[in-house]
């Protein structure tokens, strides 16, 4: 079912504009938003204009080269002697196609059980949110140590097992949000004019809910880009030469006393980009609170 | 004036309520509305009166339906809505829509005025276009008294009073037989009340609606309905035309709630004699035996307390519940 726009009429300013407005006038947002948009484009397109592609040994050079522009190593090699800044670019395509996919996985599996088992209810809530608290109980860990063992070391079984844990919390949150829109009035008044409960759902309970699950969006994404770097770090995550930041800093944290540069640069980059993430989430949950509405 | 739209008998809406029990839960029924009868007629506008907490609203949404019935029956047009269910449930609520009590909540925050008031025409009729509903929801805007220029603005934008007729809208564009206006005016500055109710009859006058009016306030539904029924704890107490209601109550429930509207003239409000209502409104869950009324009643007797009063007809349009509405008041 499609939104009429009516033409010709002089447009209103909707939620998600006032949110957007107020977004933009929180500076630390947007300045972290800037922030993760150059580090995305760096990560994607970075490694085209780099003389030194991630997996290629300087064979004269096979150590850790401190910055060498001549060499065009403008951030130094590892103890292999690969470049540097084009494993943590690629490390960051990774973390960060890990970050958003796993979330996404998550948002989806979390917004449809959450948004049936809260408007429904009754006995499909029940069953819902008690198989919800049964996965809770699953030891994250062993779950990934089981999977990788029984189907090997996978970049896609790690979405799986990330993302199956992540839509957990996601799916409580909002069906919660869910029952408190459940008993407004204009639920009532869309079943009233012979809204179906799918209609209802997707038309009126998923709009109302995404200014709460974004935020959490937001605040899940860097949790499991430090959950992948967690998994990465026991040697569960990517496997070599592919990297990631996770194991760009695991690789740096054996080398810290030798060569601090390995860990540094990484870990740089993953911080900045988990800081601004945090502080975009607080601000869109400054924008997004209906409490100041 | 002459066919009947609705027929309600006997009507029951009872809630379990949960009232301990660590792992089974006993449950107790709150009777919210307990055998409730009453007929509207094509364009007659019914007044349903109380206190807070009497299944006023409760009657309302039980009677589109939006409530699950324990048993009776409204039949609408010929057929037990009580009996209905998915589509045939959604084809005959076509002509029946709900107006509510609180402006801003009935609205969708996230939709603009004109897919609120848009809603119904894509739920029944997907085959209309694009130009087609917009054509229609702007000549709905008109006449509710919006400007359709403010189509795409959303509802924080407009005040309480725009806010309702949003609502109105929304309810009207179906071009229903029947609305429930579920207090449509309490949460409306008294200046907007008149003309949000002024609007009502306007509408009623040109479509020839049936309305159930809900509200606690009695001057409003003295203006505005042509019977009057009085619900006290979910049960019924008196039910009216207008005129005789107002002029001579005959249950004391109702007596004292008329009592109790205040005349704009200090001189008469302070010479008026008052029947004042002792008490709080007892627990639903707990209802008195006999007379539901009798703890607050006056003229509450032995009898009272064993028998429920049975209907007693005064005149052919006059009906109350009470064993002593013959003896004067004093």
């Amino acid at each position: 079912m499609s939104d009429v726009i009516f033409e010709g009429q002089p447009a209103g300013r909707s939620l998600w504009q006032d949110a957007w407005h107020r977004l933009s006038a929180n500076k630390a947002a947007v300045v972290s938003l800037v922030i993760l948009i150059v580090i995305a484009l760096v990560s994607i397109f970075g490694p085209y204009f780099l003389p030194w592609r991630y997996d290629e040994i300087d064979w004269n050079h096979v150590e850790a080269l401190p910055p060498n522009f001549a060499l065009g190593h403008y951030l130094g090699t590892d103890t292999v002697g690969r470049d540097l800044l084009a494993r943590t670019l690629m490390g960051g395509r990774v973390s960060l196609t890990v970050g958003l996919l796993a979330t996404s996985v998550a948002l989806i599996i979390g917004i449809t059980v959450g948004s049936i088992a809260g408007f429904v209810g009754a006995r499909v809530d029940q069953a819902l949110m008690r198989f919800v608290d049964i996965m809770y109980v699953v030891p994250f860990t062993f779950l990934v140590i089981i999977l990788m063992v029984m189907f090997g070391r996978n970049f896609v079984l790690m979405f799986i097992a990330i993302g199956a844990v992540e839509w957990l919390t996601m799916a409580r949150i909002v069906r919660g949000q869910t029952l408190t829109l459940k008993h407004k009035e204009f639920i009532d008044a869309a079943r009233a004019s012979g809204g179906s409960t799918t209609n209802i759902i997707l038309r009126h309970i998923i709009p109302n809910v995404l200014g709460v699950v974004i935020v959490y969006v937001t605040l899940t994404i860097p949790q499991v880009i430090l959950f992948e770097s967690f998994l990465s770090f026991l040697g569960l995550g990517v496997q070599e030469p592919m990297t990631s930041w996770g194991v760009l800093i695991n690789e740096g944290a054996a080398e810290l006393e030798i060569n601090p540069r390995t860990l540094i640069v990484p870990a740089a980059f993953m911080t900045i980009t988990l800081f601004c993430f945090n502080f975009l989430g607080d601000g869109l949950r400054d924008a997004l609170d209906p409490n100041d509405r | 004036m002459s066919e009947t739209l609705l027929r309600v008998r006997d009507l029951k809406v009872h809630f379990p309520v949960r009232i301990g029990g660590v792992f089974a839960g006993r449950y107790q029924m709150l009777k919210a509305v307990d055998g409730v009868s009453f007929d509207l007629k094509a364009g007659e506008t019914l007044g349903i009166v109380g206190e807070s907490g009497c299944g006023k609203s409760t009657l309302g949404r039980a009677v589109l339906r939006l409530l699950p019935t324990t048993a009776g029956h409204v039949v609408w047009l010929g057929a037990d809505m009580t009996e209905l269910d998915g589509a045939a449930l959604k084809a005959r609520r076509e002509n029946m829509q709900i107006v509510f009590q609180d402006p801003l909540a009935s609205l969708d925050p996230r939709m603009t005025a004109g897919n609120i008031i848009a809603e119904p025409l894509h739920n029944y009729h997907p085959e209309l276009g694009k130009a087609e509903i917009a054509a229609r929801v702007s000549e709905m805007m008109t006449q509710v008294g919006l400007q359709p220029s403010m189509l795409n603005r959303y509802p924080h934008e407009f005040s309480g009073g725009q806010c309702q007729r949003i609502g109105i809208a929304r309810a009207m564009i179906l071009k229903p037989k029947l609305i429930v206006c579920d207090e449509p005016v309490s949460a409306l500055d008294v200046s907007i009340r008149a003309q949000v109710v002024n609007l009502l009859m306007d509408l009623q006058k040109a479509f020839g609606l049936s309305m159930l009016f809900i509200s606690h306030d009695l001057a409003v539904v003295r203006h505005i309905s042509h019977r009057v029924l009085v619900l006290y704890l979910g049960r019924m107490m008196e039910l009216s035309g207008r005129e005789s209601l107002y002029r001579a109550p005959r249950h004391p429930y109702t007596q004292a709630l008329i009592s109790a509207v205040p005349i704009p003239d200090p001189d008469k409000e302070r010479a008026k004699p008052k029947v004042l209502l002792s008490g709080d409104l007892p627990s639903p869950l707990t209802p008195p035996s006999g007379c539901v009324f009798r703890t607050r009643c006056r003229k509450a007797t032995e009898i009272c307390a064993r028998v429920a009063p049975a209907a007693e007809l005064i005149d052919a349009d006059h009906t109350v519940w009470c064993h002593h509405w013959r003896e004067e008041s004093p």
